[in-house]
């Protein structure tokens, strides 16, 4: 693992470029920075200032490499690299709420775009006009759009939003491609099909975030106080896990069992899924390292009664992110085997994770430190944290 | 000047009602939704079986009805339940709860809070932390988010 701190501020999303040597990311406000990897740093080297409100969501396009941000001023605007500037071109969203989360599709000829208007658009680049157009889908999103996924086919799009319910959608538009063969969620699919709506029956809060698995046949989501899974395979059947931890906010698959999910308790957690009625917990994925006590003396510790009523120093939190896991993107691998991924959270951190299948009892070896403090002159807290492994990793592995 | 500007009847208007967006839940009406059955519970109790008692209490939560009296009558009687334990027997009496039990035990405690008399708040507490320790966080999630109050 290793951790990089953008600041302060909360970082409130992030992508990576094909080759992830460059991050684009936003420190909640309405700018998006996109870094490059020289060496051990994170250097800036872009600045895209276009939109006037908080930015809400980044998507990277690694084929075509194009980026699409959206934000709560209503816009999303498609930048282009066109000699190492980067340009943005607006789409045409017609939305009258703030946008709240944008991914491209698949084969990125396409994007979805999530918004307060209770409504998903679909834009797509129309030739004739040279600008992008948008479709909606209205019924029956009774709510904000919180997160949005891609089936791999390109046309199903699954959203999960704050009327408690998750729904997949047919986001199939005719003019710009053939028509689709029949998948395990349904065979007709044309626009705006509702292929699967499930509403958890105890109001289980908002769906905060959504992940196809790698085939495409199962559908993770989170809400405030579960995490569940639909089985298309399976005749949709859908799994129910109520979790005993603070709200999760993302999730990820990271295999064809595997299931990775992080938020409030800054911490990623893996679940297993292996059908219908087998959801499971599995552990922790961050390891709180030994902390070093630091030996205080007597009169410190008697100062720390008086003044505090406890006896440690320490404000900091066991885990890596030292404030809730916002978003979870994966670095290297695909979804059917994911080896790295990354998180960002509240704390202004970028964590890369490695993922591990299997492997029991951890290793703590003393690591190279990994974190960059990056606006200088203050002294990052994390010192000499272990680097984990797990099973037998040569210590020549660098990340 | 209109004569519009004496009356403030407007104000007592609830807009809310009026917006054609609003978000409306399913009322789904379940049966047995009466709340505890009194007698049950007022018979364990005497007998001195608490354990039964809390069971008994925890059965056919007002969830669905939008009857307040039902709901009431509930949570004292629930109330009532937990006040006669001792405090060394609650860890046992958590322990014998399934996870749906304990969640909704955790509805109780926190609409308990919300009408203190007496010394509940304090036997409360002590429910509630023994509750958490089994439950853990996600229930007062649970109880935070879920649309359907006990």
């Amino acid at each position: 693992m290793s951790l990089c701190s953008f600041g302060v501020e909360p970082l409130s999303c992030h992508a990576w470029n094909k080759d992830r040597t460059q991050i684009a990311l936003s420190p909640n406000n309405n700018i998006v920075n996109i870094f490059e990897k020289k060496g051990k740093e994170w250097v800036k080297i872009h600045e895209l200032t276009e939109h006037t409100e908080r930015i809400t969501g980044i998507d990277w396009a690694p084929e075509s490499n194009r980026i699409v941000t959206c934000a709560s001023d209503r816009n999303a605007y498609v930048w282009s690299l066109k000699d190492e500037v980067w340009k943005p071109t607006l789409v045409l969203v017609r939305i009258n709420r703030a946008a709240t989360c944008v991914k491209w599709s698949p084969l990125e000829n396409k994007f979805a775009l999530g918004s307060g208007a209770r409504l998903i658009s679909v834009c797509y680049f129309e030739e004739e006009n040279d600008w992008w157009l948008s479709k909606h889908i209205k019924k029956p999103l009774r709510s904000t759009i919180l997160s949005l996924d891609w089936h791999p086919n390109n046309i199903l799009l699954a959203a999960g939003s704050a009327d408690f319910s998750c729904r997949v959608f047919s986001a199939y538009i005719k003019d710009i491609e053939d028509k689709p063969g029949p998948t395990a969620w349904g065979t007709k699919m044309p626009f705006g099909e509702l292929m699967l709506e499930h509403k958890d029956s105890d109001g289980c809060g908002w769906v905060h975030s959504v992940s196809f698995s790698a085939s495409g046949d199962q559908l993770a989501w989170v809400a405030h106080s579960s995490i569940s899974v639909a089985d298309a395979a399976k005749g949709k059947e859908v799994t129910h896990l109520t979790t005993d931890y603070l709200p999760l906010l993302s999730v990820l698959f990271v295999g064809p069992t595997e299931i990775v999910a992080a938020g409030h308790d800054c911490c990623p957690f893996q679940y297993t899924y292996k059908g219908p009625g087998a959801l499971e917990f599995v552990k922790k994925l961050d390891m709180p390292k030994q902390s070093s006590k630091t030996t205080t003396s007597a009169m410190q510790h008697f100062r720390n009664l008086d003044k505090k009523a406890t006896e440690e120093d320490s404000t900091k939190l066991d885990t890596l992110h030292q404030n809730s896991i916002t978003q979870l993107c994966i670095v290297s691998g695909d979804k059917a085997k994911v080896e790295k991924y990354s998180s960002v959270g509240l704390d202004g951190a970028m964590v890369i994770w490695e993922f591990k299948t299997g492997g029991s009892g951890d290793v703590f070896q003393k690591g190279q430190r990994a974190a960059d403090n990056f606006w200088g002159g203050v002294d990052d807290p994390l010192c000499s944290f272990p680097v984990l492994g797990c099973g037998a990793i040569p210590h020549t592995q660098t990340h | 000047m209109s004569k519009n500007t004496v009356s403030d009847r407007f104000r007592k208007v609830d807009v809310d009602e009026y917006d054609e967006n609003k978000f409306v839940d399913e009322d789904d009406v379940g049966e047995n939704q009466g709340g505890p059955d009194e007698a049950e519970v007022d018979g364990l109790l005497r007998q001195g079986n608490l354990n039964g008692a809390l069971h008994a209490v925890l059965k056919n939560p007002p969830l669905n009805t939008k009857n307040h009296n039902a709901k009431e009558r509930a949570e004292l009687l629930v109330v009532r339940v937990l006040s006669s334990f001792k405090s060394s027997d609650i860890e046992k009496a958590v322990g014998s709860l399934d996870k749906a039990d304990v969640d909704l035990l955790m509805k109780y405690i926190y609409r308990g809070f919300e009408k203190p008399s007496d010394n509940s708040s304090a036997v409360l507490l002590q429910w509630h932390e023994k509750a958490l320790a089994v439950g853990g966080v996600g229930s007062i999630i649970r109880v935070l988010t879920t649309r359907k109050t006990v």
